[in-house]
């Protein structure tokens, strides 16, 4: 199993000073897998991103990346792998094309080869018109894709993906995640992290949720969804809400497998949200608003930290 | 599911790397955009001081030691120009790569390790300042500022200054966070090198408290090298010790910053 | 819409304009290197006088000047002080006035008070002249201890000083508003070291070609230096009155064009 693996970790820790921000985690990314990180800020994503992508060297714990091992060869670790950090770090003064092309030169990549692949991953993520203008007047989703770009442009083995549509609003997201999805059907391995459970649906096929630095759950999103919610989840708003949740979640208690007072609602988790809701009636509660919907991600999470992921 | 995850696909492999190259090309693409912006503060300004205090100052001075004053404070401004491109080039471009643009860590997160990057930017910096250097000299040649053809010898001189001024300067900048630094560096190290290292008026004149100050200075003994060339005489003291004083601000500026890099490029 | 932009120029609250400078008196509480460069202002002109005036001072010897006889350090020292009110301010008004309103919509935010663009000018440029009076103040304390001026040139030249600031952080500021990028920057520090090699700073503008020194005489620097130097040395002729109109039209014009500016780019 572990010498099949693209990236294998054990008990894997960072630490900055006295803080520990990756707290004895254990991997393992198979070929052709997309593979992601969900978690809240300061979860430890990008720590453990950054030392996948051997540029950050592992407090303790085992490490191999692509069979070899990052302190000693992470060079030749990294010219085989594509990385899109959580910050671009686009070069402002190089035009687009030139974004690609220098950034191709330090992967040993000819001046020709380096031209070629440029404009073909430039067509790919649907930048080719602005080829010759400058980064700075991009928006932020085309930043995006060029540095999504940037990171193919040495035809990696596994691409390291930090965030990719943080910030875009939805129509950008959209397309960086078709094109995303269009990566993974050539084969590529992706990790990705994210703090969009929509994202980590659609895009992962297996991914761990993070938290303190530590992995609390593994699985594809379907099997969390199972393991760790129910099928159906109501929400329930009531008219004097905010401080006397609490007391109606107790009034609540029994409807279902589980129920969540949170400051703005009241979660009911049932496999059949309708008999929940006719349950609800018949105790005689009248909330101001009532939703029935589908289990998510969220939910997982929320029930694995007690806390919501996003905002 | 296969086992080969190890082959090599594409061109992952990372013996035909050549990093430096990668690094100084992408200095020179670089250049190529923004060289019209530098024509003004390495070669035009220099020139204007030349005229300014060597024509214009120069009149009420006379002659020093045997020559006219524009001829004595030629190689003092050539010098002291290298020494400004090296330090302006090394200062903010530098802590902004690693900061705002963050192209450092770009090329990291690529095969390219931080010794590379030291390593390309001096030889990029070395090649700006030979490039200031031959205009100035063929400037100069026309106010008869020349007076051997020694002063050819300028041009190693000035490289070998690049490689003392440079490397310390960025392992300087490597280990700072705020640009605010830059500012009290150029204060009171750039600026009194430029002015008390014998450009303007042999350093004899100084207090001779002050003096091992400015035998301290690369510039100096780059100032006295270059002084030598271009009047076509022996330097104040032997040569091999200004060369090999500057040497070792190169050698032990070029460890600090490799360390410096590495430091920060890791984490 | 004109009347009203006029009337609310015209108005002026002093507690909103010092708000503006308060601000920036906050910003100094932002680290230590700040100060330090803040306060530091005074030493690179005055590097310049050690190295010019008393270095290269020892290899010309005395010189004349409007019939008077007197030490190079003597003659350089005023144009030194001269450039420092110049270069103080420009350093508020230039690169950190770009600075916030550009990237740190310092600006923008501001006006979304009642604070109005010209107080926001005014303020500015009354922070920036009191950082520049600073420098030229220590300045002056050192061309007093040096025997380079005496007290009463020290007291006259002064005001003068703050003259001077008033009108390059003026036109500073108006020219910041027109840059459009850092790398216009560049071209302002040429021209502004142009300026200081010309005008008049290290050699009398009289051993210029007549074309040049015509040329001269039309520039800033030249009636700052001109203005610095009757007061220190004494030397005082009706000349003067002319310097002061010419900083004088700089300031007030600057100031009207710079708040102009401000006013398009951020309130329309
Ligand atoms: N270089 C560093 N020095 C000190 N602490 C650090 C450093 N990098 C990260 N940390 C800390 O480690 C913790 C985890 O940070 P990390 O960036 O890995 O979180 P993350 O899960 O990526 O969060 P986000 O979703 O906000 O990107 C945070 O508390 C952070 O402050
Ligand atoms: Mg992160």
């Amino acid at each position: 199993m572990a010498d099949q693996s693209l990236i294998s970790a054990r008990g894997l820790v960072k630490r900055f000073g006295d803080f520990t921000a990756v707290d004895g985690i254990d991997l393992e990314v198979a070929p052709g897998e997309a593979f992601g990180f969900l978690g809240p800020n300061g979860a430890g994503k990008s720590s453990t991103m950054r030392m996948i992508g051997c540029v950050s060297t592992p407090t303790a714990g085992e490490l191999r990346i692509l069979g070899m091992d990052p302190v000693r060869d992470g060079t030749r670790i990294r010219a085989r792998l594509g990385v899109c950090p959580q910050l671009d770090n686009l070069d402002p003064d190089l035009s687009v094309r030139e974004n690609l092309t220098t950034y191709a030169r330090y992967f040993g990549v000819s001046r020709a080869e380096a031209r070629r692949r440029a404009d073909e991953l430039l067509e790919f993520v649907q930048l080719s018109d602005r080829a010759n203008g400058k980064v700075e007047p991009l928006s932020g989703g085309m930043k995006r894709r060029l540095t999504i770009a940037r990171a193919m442009v040495n035809e990696p083995d596994l691409v390291l993906l930090d965030e990719p549509t943080t910030g875009l609003d939805p129509q950008a997201r959209h397309l960086v995640w078709e094109r995303l999805f269009r990566l993974k059907q050539r084969g590529t391995t992706l990790v990705l992290t994210t703090h969009y459970m929509d994202e980590a649906e659609q895009l992962c096929d297996r991914l761990v949720v993070m938290d303190g630095g530590k992995i609390v759950a593994e699985g594809s999103p379907r099997a969390l969804i199972e393991n760790y919610s129910t099928a159906e989840v109501v929400e329930l708003r009531f008219a004097d809400g905010l401080d006397s949740n609490a007391q109606y979640a107790a009034k609540l208690d029994g409807i279902g497998e589980r129920v969540d007072p949170l400051p703005d609602r009241v979660l009911l988790y049932a496999d059949d949200g309708d008999a929940a809701v006719a349950e609800v009636h018949r105790r005689g509660l009248s909330p101001a608003s009532v939703l029935v919907r589908r289990s998510t991600l969220e939910d997982v999470f929320l029930h694995l930290t007690g806390r919501t992921l996003v905002d | 599911m296969t086992t080969e995850t190890t082959t090599v696909r594409g061109a992952g492999d990372p013996r035909p790397l050549r990093p430096v190259v990668a690094v100084v090309e992408r200095y020179l693409t670089l250049y190529r955009r923004l060289w019209q912006a530098s024509v003004f503060s390495s070669f035009i300004l220099p020139i204007l001081f030349l005229v300014s205090i060597g024509i214009g100052v120069g009149g009420y001075v006379g002659s020093i030691e045997g020559v006219d004053y524009l001829s004595w404070i030629v190689p003092g401004v050539l010098v002291s120009t290298a020494f400004q491109i090296c330090v302006g080039e090394s200062t903010y471009p530098v802590l902004g790569d690693f900061k705002w643009v963050r192209a450092y860590h770009a090329m990291r997160a690529a095969p390219v390790q931080p010794k590379d990057i030291v390593h390309g930017h001096l030889l990029y910096m070395i090649f700006r300042v030979q490039l200031s250097i031959v205009a100035f000299l063929l400037v100069v040649v026309f106010f008869g500022g020349l007076h051997s053809p020694w002063a050819l010898a300028t041009l190693p001189i000035c490289a070998l200054l690049t490689a003392a001024v440079v490397t310390p300067v960025t392992a300087f900048a490597a280990t700072i966070e705020s640009d605010s630094y830059f500012a009290l560096l150029f204060r009171f190290v750039v600026i009194p090198a430029t002015l008390f290292s014998g450009v303007f008026f042999p350093v004899e004149q100084l207090p001779v408290a002050i003096r091992p100050v400015a035998y301290a200075s690369p510039v100096w003994h780059a100032v006295e090298l270059s002084r030598a060339a271009t009047l076509g005489r022996a330097p104040s003291w032997p040569i091999v010790v200004h060369i090999g004083y500057l040497l070792l601000w190169a050698v032990v500026g070029l460890l600090a910053a490799r360390r410096a890099f590495a430091r920060r490029l890791e984490d | 819409m004109m009347t009203t932009l006029v009337a609310a120029r015209i108005s002026v609250s002093p507690g909103r304009v010092g708000a503006v400078i308060n601000r920036n008196v906050g910003a100094l509480r932002s680290g230590p290197s700040y100060w330090v460069v803040l306060i530091s202002g005074f030493f690179e002109p005055l590097l310049y006088l050690l190295s010019i005036g008393v270095g290269v001072g020892a290899l010309v010897g005395d010189l004349t000047f409007d019939g008077q006889t007197m030490s190079y350090a003597a003659f350089v020292a005023p144009a030194m002080l001269a450039v420092s009110a110049m270069s103080g301010a420009l350093a508020e008004t230039t690169f950190n006035f770009f600075f916030k309103l550009k990237y740190m919509k310092t600006f923008e935010a501001v006006l979304a008070t009642p604070v109005r663009p010209f107080e926001i000018a005014v303020g500015e440029l009354v922070w920036a002249v009191i950082r520049g009076s600073l420098y030229t103040a220590i300045f002056l304390g050192f061309m007093v201890a040096m025997g380079l001026t005496t007290v009463a040139g020290a007291l006259a030249a002064f005001p003068a000083t703050v003259l001077v600031g008033l009108a390059f952080g003026a036109v500073g500021m108006w020219v910041s508003t027109l840059m459009r990028g850092w790398q216009d920057f560049d071209l302002l520090g040429t021209g502004q070291f142009a300026l200081f090699l010309f005008s008049g700073t290290f050699s009398p503008v009289q051993n210029y070609p007549v074309g040049v020194e015509i040329l001269i005489q039309l520039t800033p620097l030249y009636h700052a230096v001109e203005l610095v130097r009757a007061l220190c040395t004494g030397i005082v002729g009706p000349g003067i009155l002319v310097n002061i109109a010419y900083l004088a039209v700089m300031g007030v014009g600057g100031l009207w064009l710079a708040s102009r500016r401000v006013e398009k780019m951020l309130c329309l």
